[in-house]
């Protein structure tokens, strides 16, 4: 590991001040991922900036079921906020899929949307990478493959975006809060993250020194029914091979809306508006379901490589979409 | 006297003696020896595969503010003997494997040392490598024995002959994958060079076997073993991987050596662990059965390729179990090597057995469903009468008592032989079984001491403790030996000052320091009666085994598996294994080692898997987040329960040895009831969604 210096500023103004003036600086929050980077090389800053204490820790009603959440709060008390499970099951649901209670307890909710992808040739410096060092080479094709993306990759990168709990608040229309050196501006989660493209080392729109302060969750009552599946190759502490993040509001057996997002299939947490748009209208069936998933995954493309690759991802998903809005729907509603 | 047929303290649920210090933390393992005024190493690894290295810039290396020494192979000493090339490091600039370690790097804190070896810059000259292990290859060649020194291949009758003439056949290829045994506490050591009048060297290691550490070092080194002790009083773990000193060891004396009188601690980290420390090659396993109708086997083969390294060869015995478990008048066992460009497999606990009662087992499994027979006729219809191979009779064997016990604890007599046939909400239901085999080995040296010190008595011998027990149960082995309340017994062990001991390896230890202990108490009342006097001490040394019975434990396990029907998730909500291993030393223990390897069983069904990508040579995923093993949500009810058993012949005590059996013949359970559960036959491990979900696919088209 690379040393670097270590400050934690007063407050939220200065710690952007100093990283936005300091192109080796980094944000540090909970630490559980980038702590993980410093060690392994992945990132080497000169300056890391302790933000976890000073980010409010709250989560705050706005009035009408609208949340604001601080993005110091950790993982777990999110998890655990009685209005986050009645109100966005989905969301905390995502949570506890994520990670392990430990991990939980550190981790925070401006942290845990920024966490990078788990691609085993990213987190090691001894093979090339285009996201760690953008030119050097993807290392993925034709190698280990089994949890890259089918949706959305480019020729630079497969990598997939890691997070559950963003998987959750691509599908219920939260909005970013963001203090940067220019001052405060919102970004609408879903256009937060980016696809890979030919810049694949950028994983968000965030600018250099821009501090994710809150997230904020617009009222939402469809978001009442909702539920989150994580498919993964243990019982727990794994990440996603594929998850499906979904609220629908169901009339007499026919879907009048539907919040469908996917996790494990992108560089992104995966909006399915085309998922969304095919079950809008449709009667509550299997059918329906695996129609829908076969409108989101029309472009999906596995990539080749040891044991078969990823191209399971596709059946899978498809199958676990159905199966998540089944449960949904539930008896009473069919 | 001899050791009593009725003994006091052997059989008891006495809580380990070593748990106190282990949940509080004062027990110390070896990298935090406590030490004055320690240096840290860490290892400059290659990054090909195959090469030589041509230039090693150290200049920023050793400029950066605390470090106290860089050494390379032109700077390393030159050790006395290269003859092991795994622990040959630091003598030349080839590199045989991705990993492999070109320099090493002593600073005052583990952080320097580490950004050191950072910057440490490499040049290679880069070869080809090949790192691909497939059954097609050309070069693949017959070893001279495999591990422990068995015949490579073996044949009885003709097995081609004997399947064509068979009524029902089995024919499948079954395939383990890459095992790392990745212990909790990674291998660690501290050396210490002393460099007054000849020089001594001191190794804290964390280790299976003291002296056999003390017996390699002493021989790289050229160094008189009374010039080195080994100590370790505690082992997080090895599953085999400590067994034998990888380069760690090395590492940290040549690093000790160039800073002579200063303490020097290495601790690989777990990404190391993945390049340095051995682990299960992976096996492609023909196996062929051939039966009558009525089940019994007239023919039986299993022809088996795995890999090891260009530059030290470990001949996995995975062939092995399949020449004693069933009878059979045909038979055929053959082990080939692909002798690659990758790191150096080793020992994992039951190699040969672990993954050799997959294939086989599975196959049986097979047979079974074609022949229409329950799979445990089928395997009580093969009981052979004496050891098949050698004619010798069995010491005791209760294969068919564990099989029977079971069904019986499991609930098998209601099962459904129908795959596919049950739901439980969204899962499919099934249940499998197989079995499994260890043998019973004894090491031909040990010895051990007992000494009464006060009004207490106590035994010494370099055995080790690594979680299995020995701290608790050797005491219970000497109080019955002496006589005495075990209360009045202490042990010390884990240190080359105590008498030579066996490694603990081949679930040998009770066996060899236990007969070694009963020995000494014999000795030991035979001079001093029953009244002895302070300071009184007497030794024992283990006698050779009994060679006219072939000697093994076995057991049956019983495994319930879920399928999802919409994921193809695979859970194990119920494993039960029965055991029949001679008499149990200490429930507590026991039961811990069973359900132990029942659980790393389970891992390897349905999650452990190295990915070695032939392309780079390395294992890729090489943490726990991507190298997946068994978590406590994976593992719900688990159950282990043992038969009655004494076996006069395999030692004194009546015990078999029980540190390995648990993790044989498990995942061909689980295997065998994904199959029930969902019609599929996974054949090659690990059991992952991806493996059961076309077939579901295609169950829901219809
Ligand atoms: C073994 C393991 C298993 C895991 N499993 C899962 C899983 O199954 N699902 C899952 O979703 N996650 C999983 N995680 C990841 C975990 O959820 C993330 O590491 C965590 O959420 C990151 O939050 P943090 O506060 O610790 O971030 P940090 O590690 O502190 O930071 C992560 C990144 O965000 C930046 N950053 C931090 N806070 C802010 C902020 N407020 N504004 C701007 N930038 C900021 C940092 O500079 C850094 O680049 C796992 C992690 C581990 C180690």
């Amino acid at each position: 590991m690379k040393p670097f210096d270590y400050r934690s500023p007063a407050d939220a103004a200065t710690a952007v001040r100093i990283v936005g003036g300091d192109p080796g600086a980094v944000f540090l929050g909970g630490g559980t991922n980038l702590v993980d980077h410093l060690k392994l090389g992945v990132v080497e800053p000169g300056l890391v900036v302790g933000v976890a204490g000073l980010l409010p820790a709250e989560v705050e009603e706005l009035g009408g079921g609208a949340l604001r959440i601080g993005a110091g709060v950790n993982n777990s008390e999110l998890a655990a906020d009685p209005r986050v499970r009645e109100w966005f099951p989905v969301l905390s649901q995502a949570l506890l899929s994520g990670a392990s209670g430990q991990l939980r307890n550190m981790a925070s909710v401006g942290g845990n949307p920024l966490q990078r992808t788990r691609c085993v040739y990213f987190q090691d410096v001894t093979t090339p990478c285009n996201k760690r060092k953008p030119g050097s080479g993807c290392s993925v094709v034709g190698g280990w493959t089994r949890h890259h993306a089918i949706l959305g990759a480019s020729e630079h990168c497969i990598a997939v975006h890691p997070s559950d709990m963003a998987v959750a608040l691509a599908a219920l229309e939260a909005r970013a809060r963001v203090l940067g050196p220019d001052g405060e501006r919102t970004i609408p989660f879903v256009d937060l993250h980016r696809l890979p493209g030919d810049a694949p080392d950028r994983d968000t729109v965030l600018e250099h020194g821009e501090l994710i302060t809150a997230i904020d969750l617009p009222a939402q009552p469809i978001a009442r029914r909702s539920a989150y599946r994580k498919v993964r190759d243990r019982a727990s502490y794994a990440f996603a091979l594929v998850s499906v993040a979904a609220a629908l509001d169901v009339a007499d057996g026919v879907i009048v809306d539907a919040r469908v997002a996917f996790g494990g299939v992108a560089h992104a947490p995966w909006r399915a508006y085309r998922a969304e748009e095919a079950l809008r209208g449709a009667p509550a069936s299997d059918r329906s379901y695996r129609a829908a998933a076969d409108a989101e995954l029309a472009d999906a493309r596995p990539a080749e490589g040891l044991d078969g690759g990823n191209a399971f991802k596709i059946p899978l998903l498809r199958r676990t979409l159905a199966a998540t809005l089944r449960d949904l729907v539930g008896e009473d509603a069919r | 006297m001899t050791f009593p047929s009725e003994p006091d303290a052997v059989g008891r649920d006495l809580p380990r003696r070593d748990g106190a210090a282990k949940v509080l933390g004062t027990a110390t393992y070896a990298y935090e020896t406590p030490l004055a005024n320690a240096a840290y190493l860490h290892a400059v690894q290659a990054t090909i595969a195959r090469g030589r290295v041509t230039e090693l810039d150290t200049t920023a290396a050793e400029a950066l503010d605390g470090v106290v020494a860089v050494l390379t192979p032109s700077s390393a000493e030159r050790l006395a003997s290269t003859e092991d090339r795994e622990l040959a490091v630091l003598q030349d600039e080839e590199v045989a494997f991705r990993g492999q370690v070109v320099a090493l790097v002593v600073a005052d804190s583990s952080e320097v040392a580490r950004h050191a070896a950072a910057l440490v810059r490499v040049s290679y000259a880069q070869v080809a490598h090949d790192a691909e292990l497939r059954a097609d290859r050309e070069d693949l060649y017959a070893p001279e024995t495999v591990n422990p020194g068995l015949p490579t291949d073996t044949a009885e009758g003709d097995v081609d002959a004997a399947m064509a003439a068979a009524e029902v056949t089995v024919e499948e290829t079954y395939t383990t994958a890459m095992y790392h045994n990745n212990p909790m506490e990674p291998h660690a050591t501290t050396a210490l060079w002393d460099p007054a009048g000849d020089g001594f060297l001191t190794l804290w290691d964390s280790t299976q076997g003291v002296h056999a550490t003390r017996a390699a070092m002493a021989s790289v080194f050229g160094l008189d073993e009374a010039r080195v002790r080994v100590v370790c009083p505690y082992v997080g773990g090895g599953f085999g991987s400590k067994g034998q000193p990888h380069v760690n060891v090395v590492l940290a004396a040549l690093a000790a050596r160039a800073v002579p009188g200063r303490p020097v601690r290495l601790a690989l980290t777990r990404q190391q662990m993945f390049s340095l420390a051995g682990y299960r090659t992976p096996t492609i396993q023909r196996c062929r059965l051939g039966a009558d109708r009525d089940g019994t086997l007239t023919a039986l083969a299993i022809d088996v390729v795995e890999q090891t390294s260009r530059i030290k060869e470990f001949a996995e015995q995975t062939g092995v179990p399949a020449r004693m478990m069933y009878a059979s008048p045909n038979r055929r066992t053959t082990h080939r090597l692909a002798a690659l460009d990758v790191p150096v497999p080793s020992w994992m606990r039951a190699p040969g057995e672990c993954p050799g009662m997959f294939g086989p087992e599975v196959a049986m499994d097979e047979l079974a469903e074609c022949l229409g027979i329950d799979p445990i006729e089928l395997r009580i219809r093969n009981e052979p009468r004496v050891e098949p191979g050698s004619g010798k009779p069995f010491s005791t064997r209760n294969l068919v008592g564990c099989l029977r016990e079971g069904a019986v604890r499991f609930g098998w007599s209601e099962r459904d032989p129908r795959p596919g046939a049950r739901r439980r909400g969204d899962w499919l239901v099934g249940t499998g079984v197989a079995t499994s085999t260890y043998p019973v080995a004894r090491m031909p040296k040990s010895t051990a001491t007992i000494r009464r010190e006060g009004d207490r008595y106590v035994a010494e011998i370099g055995a080790a403790d690594l979680g299995t027990g020995t701290w608790t149960t050797l005491p219970q082995i000497a109080a019955d030996a002496l006589g005495v309340p075990v209360d009045s017994v202490d042990v010390r062990i884990g240190d080359t000052d105590y008498p030579m001991a066996s490694v603990a390896g081949g679930s040998s230890g009770m066996t060899t320091w236990g007969s070694a202990v009963v020995e000494a108490a014999r000795a030991f009342r035979t001079k001093y009666g029953t009244a002895p006097l302070d300071g009184d001490e007497a030794s024992g040394t283990v006698g050779p085994p009994d060679d006219r019975y072939a000697m093994h434990a076995f057991g049956a396990q019983f495994a319930e598996a879920h399928v999802h029907r919409d994921t193809g998730e695979v859970r194990v909500p119920r494993l039960l294994g029965v055991f029949a291993t001679g008499r149990i030393i200490n429930p507590r223990t026991a039961r811990s080692q069973f359900i132990g390897g029942m659980t790393m069983g389970l891992s390897m069904a349905l999650h452990e898997k190295s990915v070695l990508d032939p392309r780079t040579g390395h294992v890729v995923n090489h943490d726990f987040a991507e190298y997946h093993i068994t978590a406590n949500a994976d593992v719900d009810e688990i159950e282990a329960h043992w038969l009655p058993e004494h076996d006069p012949h395999a030692n004194a005590m009546g015990s078999k040895g029980i540190g390995e059996i648990g993790i044989v013949g498990t995942a061909a359970a689980v295997s065998n009831a994904v199959w029930h559960a969902c019609g599929v036959r996974v054949r090659d491990l690990p059991i992952t969604l991806d493996k059961v979900l076309h077939a579901l696919e295609a169950q829901s088209e219809r």
